[in-house]
C-alpha cells in the first residue's frame, strides 16, 4: 500500500491520497494520470492491470485500488 | 451556392427537424431544437443593437453550446468559446484581447463569468433561449450579411504566451465543410462521437457536417478516456461510426490493451490528425479494425482547420512516415525555400478560400504570417506560413517532415532534430519518442517512453548517428507530458532537465 501511495503521490503530491475518494468523479486522476499509474504499478508492483479492470471503480480512491492490486496479485 | 452557414441548419431543421443532432448520450437535442434556440437567442442579441461584435460563450460541451454558438451567429456576430478548465489568467488575457460587451454562461459557470467579464454584461442561456423569436429583426440581419462576415474566433496559444485570436468566416468554413465531408465521405448516416473542446476549431469537423447532412454527433464524456473499456462501450452503444481524434486519444485506447479484447462494431471511419501517429499504435489500431477506412488529416486553425488529407490505401512500413497526402480540393499548398521558391522540400504554405481573415486585433502578427505568395508578382495573392517543413514522396504524396524551428545548428553542424527523433524510434521497444534542442544550454535533449532502458538506447541510437547528432541527454519517460491541445509540452521537457 506503501508503494502504492507513493506512485500516486508523485502524480499529485497537493492531494492526500489516504483519505480521498473521488479520484475519478471529481476529475482528480485525467487521463494521462491513468496512463501513467498503470504504467508504474506494473513496473513497480509487477502487477498487469487487465483493460476490463481500468473502470472508475477501481480507481476512485487508493483504497480501492490497492484492493484491486492485492486481488491480481493472488492470480 | 451556400453563402451562409445557417443555411446548413436551417435546410436540415426543415428536412429532419426531429432528429437527434447533438447529444451527450443523456441529454440531447433535435435539429429542430436547435435551430428554435438558436433563433431565440439571435433574436435577444439582435434587440441589445450588437452587431458584428465579439460574443462570450461560458458553457460546457453540451448541445445547448452548440446552439449558442448558432445563435450568435444568427445576430451576426461571432462567438467565442471558453473553456472551464482553462486557467483564470488565459481567459482575462483573451478578455482583454476582445473587450465583448456580453457573454452567455450556463447555470454553473455564471459566477466565474461575472467575475472574468469585468464591464460586460453575462446573460444566462436559459434566459436567452426562451427569448421570443423575432423574425423581422433576424432576417433584417440575414439581408445585410456576406459571406466574409466573420462567425468564430478560436485562440490558439502564441509563442511569446500570449494567445492569438483566429477569425473564421462563413465562407473559410463553407469551404472547408464541403471538401472535408467530400473527402471523407461523412452523409446523414455518420454518427460522430467528438473528443475535441469545443473552443478549438478541431470539433467543426463534427459540428459542420452534422448540421450539413443531418448526421448525429455524440459528445464523449471525458472521464471514457481515461477507460478505454468504458469509451469502446459507449461507441458501441450509440453506434459510433465514425470518429475524428487527435493521435492521442487513440494511443490511450491502443496502449493500454483495450483493442485485444474489446472492439467497436460499428466504427467504419478514423480520423486522426495534429501529431504523428506512432507506429506500432497505429498497427494495433489497423489490426483491430480492418475493415474500417484510415485518414491522417494536416492543418493549421489559420486555415480554417485541416487543409490535407491521407487516405490509408496501403500499409505503411516501420519508419515511414504517414503521409498528410495531398490538399482538399479547391485548396493549394505549395513548398517554399528560404528564398521564397516552390521547392520539393520546404515550408508548407496554405493558399485559398480555406484561408481565415487573421488575427484578431493582433495586425503585425497577422502580416508576418499572413503574407503576399512570393511566386506572384503581378498581383496580391495570399499564402498562409505555417512554419512546418514538408516534402514530397516518391509517390507524390505530401509528407509532414518537421517544424521550420526543429532544424537546428549545433557544434557547426546543420541537424534536424526529426533525424534523431526517428532514429530512436527504429528501436523495437521505444513506443514514442521526441527530440528537442535546448538553445540555451546549447544540447540535444530526446525524451521517450517504452521498455527500453536509457543506456541501451543510446548505444542503439550511435550506431545509427553521427557522433555530433548523439543527445546529451537521453530519458526514459512514462508518459509524454502534452499540452492542453494534446501536443507534446516541448517546452515544459526542456525546463525538466534544466
Amino acid at each position: 500500500m506503501e508503494e502504492l501511495l507513493e506512485i500516486l503521490g508523485e502524480l499529485h503530491p497537493d492531494v492526500d491520497f489516504e483519505t480521498t475518494d473521488g479520484l475519478i468523479d471529481d476529475g482528480i486522476l485525467d487521463s494521462l494520470d491513468m496512463v501513467t499509474l498503470i504504467t508504474e504499478i506494473n513496473e513497480r508492483l509487477d502487477v498487469s492491470i487487465p483493460p476490463e479492470e481500468i473502470i472508475p471503480e477501481n480507481f476512485n480512491s487508493a483504497d480501492a485500488l490497492w484492493a484491486l492490486i492485492e486481488k491480481l496479485d493472488e492470480i | 451556392m451556400t453563402l451562409n452557414i445557417l443555411e446548413y441548419l436551417e435546410n436540415t431543421a426543415v428536412r429532419l427537424g426531429d432528429k437527434l443532432a447533438f447529444s451527450t448520450g443523456e441529454v440531447g437535442m433535435t435539429f429542430g431544437e436547435v435551430q428554435k434556440g438558436a433563433a431565440a437567442i439571435g433574436s435577444y442579441i439582435a434587440k441589445k443593437g450588437i452587431y458584428r461584435e465579439p460574443i462570450v460563450i461560458f458553457m460546457d460541451k453540451h448541445p445547448a453550446t452548440v446552439t449558442a454558438f448558432f445563435g450568435v451567429i444568427y445576430s451576426g456576430n461571432f462567438y467565442v468559446c471558453i473553456d472551464e478548465k482553462m486557467p483564470d489568467a488565459r481567459i482575462s488575457s483573451i478578455i482583454e484581447n476582445l473587450n465583448p460587451r456580453i457573454a452567455i454562461a450556463n447555470e454553473k459557470n455564471m459566477k466565474r463569468a461575472v467575475l472574468l467579464m469585468g464591464d460586460g454584461e453575462v446573460v444566462s442561456y436559459a434566459e436567452v433561449a426562451s427569448c421570443e423569436i423575432d423574425r423581422g429583426v433576424l432576417c433584417k440581419i440575414r439581408e445585410k450579411q456576406i459571406d466574409t462576415d466573420a462567425i468564430y474566433v478560436v485562440f490558439t496559444s502564441g509563442s511569446t504566451g500570449v494567445p492569438k485570436g483566429v477569425v473564421a468566416c462563413h465562407r473559410s468554413v463553407i469551404d472547408y465543410t464541403e471538401h472535408l465531408c467530400e473527402a471523407l465521405g461523412f452523409s446523414e448516416e455518420t454518427v460522430f462521437a467528438n473528443q475535441t473542446p469545443l473552443y478549438f476549431d478541431a470539433p467543426l469537423k463534427e459540428i459542420m457536417p452534422t448540421l450539413k447532412f443531418g448526421a448525429t454527433t455524440y459528445f464523449v464524456p471525458k472521464v471514457c478516456f481515461s477507460f478505454p473499456v468504458k469509451l469502446i462501450e459507449y461507441l458501441n452503444k450509440y453506434k459510433i461510426n465514425t470518429v475524428c481524434w487527435v493521435v492521442s486519444a487513440f494511443v490511450q485506447v491502443s496502449s493500454l490493451g483495450a483493442l485485444e479484447k474489446f472492439k467497436p462494431e460499428y466504427l467504419k471511419k478514423i480520423a486522426f490528425g495534429s501529431e504523428v501517429f506512432p507506429y506500432k499504435q497505429y498497427k494495433i489500431w489497423r489490426e483491430a479494425l480492418p475493415e474500417a477506412e484510415f485518414f491522417n488529416l494536416y492543418g493549421p486553425t489559420e486555415a480554417t482547420g485541416m487543409s490535407c488529407y491521407w487516405k490509408a490505401e496501403r500499409e505503411i512500413e516501420e519508419g515511414e512516415p504517414i503521409p498528410i497526402g495531398r490538399p482538399f480540393k479547391n485548396t493549394r499548398v505549395k513548398l517554399l525555400d528560404e528564398n521564397g521558391s516552390e521547392a520539393e522540400e520546404g515550408e508548407i504554405c496554405i493558399g485559398g478560400t480555406c484561408l481565415t481573415m487573421g488575427y484578431y486585433n493582433a495586425h503585425e502578427k497577422t502580416s508576418e504570417v499572413f503574407v503576399q505568395d512570393p511566386t506572384n508578382k503581378a498581383y496580391p495573392e495570399l499564402l498562409y506560413r505555417t512554419g512546418d517543413i514538408g516534402r514530397y514522396n516518391e509517390r507524390g504524396e505530401l509528407v509532414f517532415v518537421c517544424r521550420r524551428d526543429s532544424q537546428i545548428k549545433h557544434m557547426g553542424h546543420r541537424i534536424e532534430l526529426g533525424e534523431i527523433d526517428s532514429a530512436a524510434m527504429k528501436h523495437a521497444s521505444v513506443s514514442r519518442s521526441v527530440c528537442l534542442y535546448d538553445a540555451e544550454e546549447k544540447r540535444i535533449l530526446l525524451f521517450y517512453t517504452g521498455e527500453c532502458e536509457e543506456k541501451e538506447l543510446v548505444a542503439f541510437i550511435s550506431k545509427l548517428l553521427p557522433r555530433y547528432m548523439l543527445p546529451a541527454i537521453t530519458k526514459k519517460l512514462v508518459t509524454m507530458p502534452l499540452t492542453d491541445n494534446g501536443k507534446i509540452d516541448r517546452r515544459g521537457l526542456i525546463n525538466s532537465v534544466k
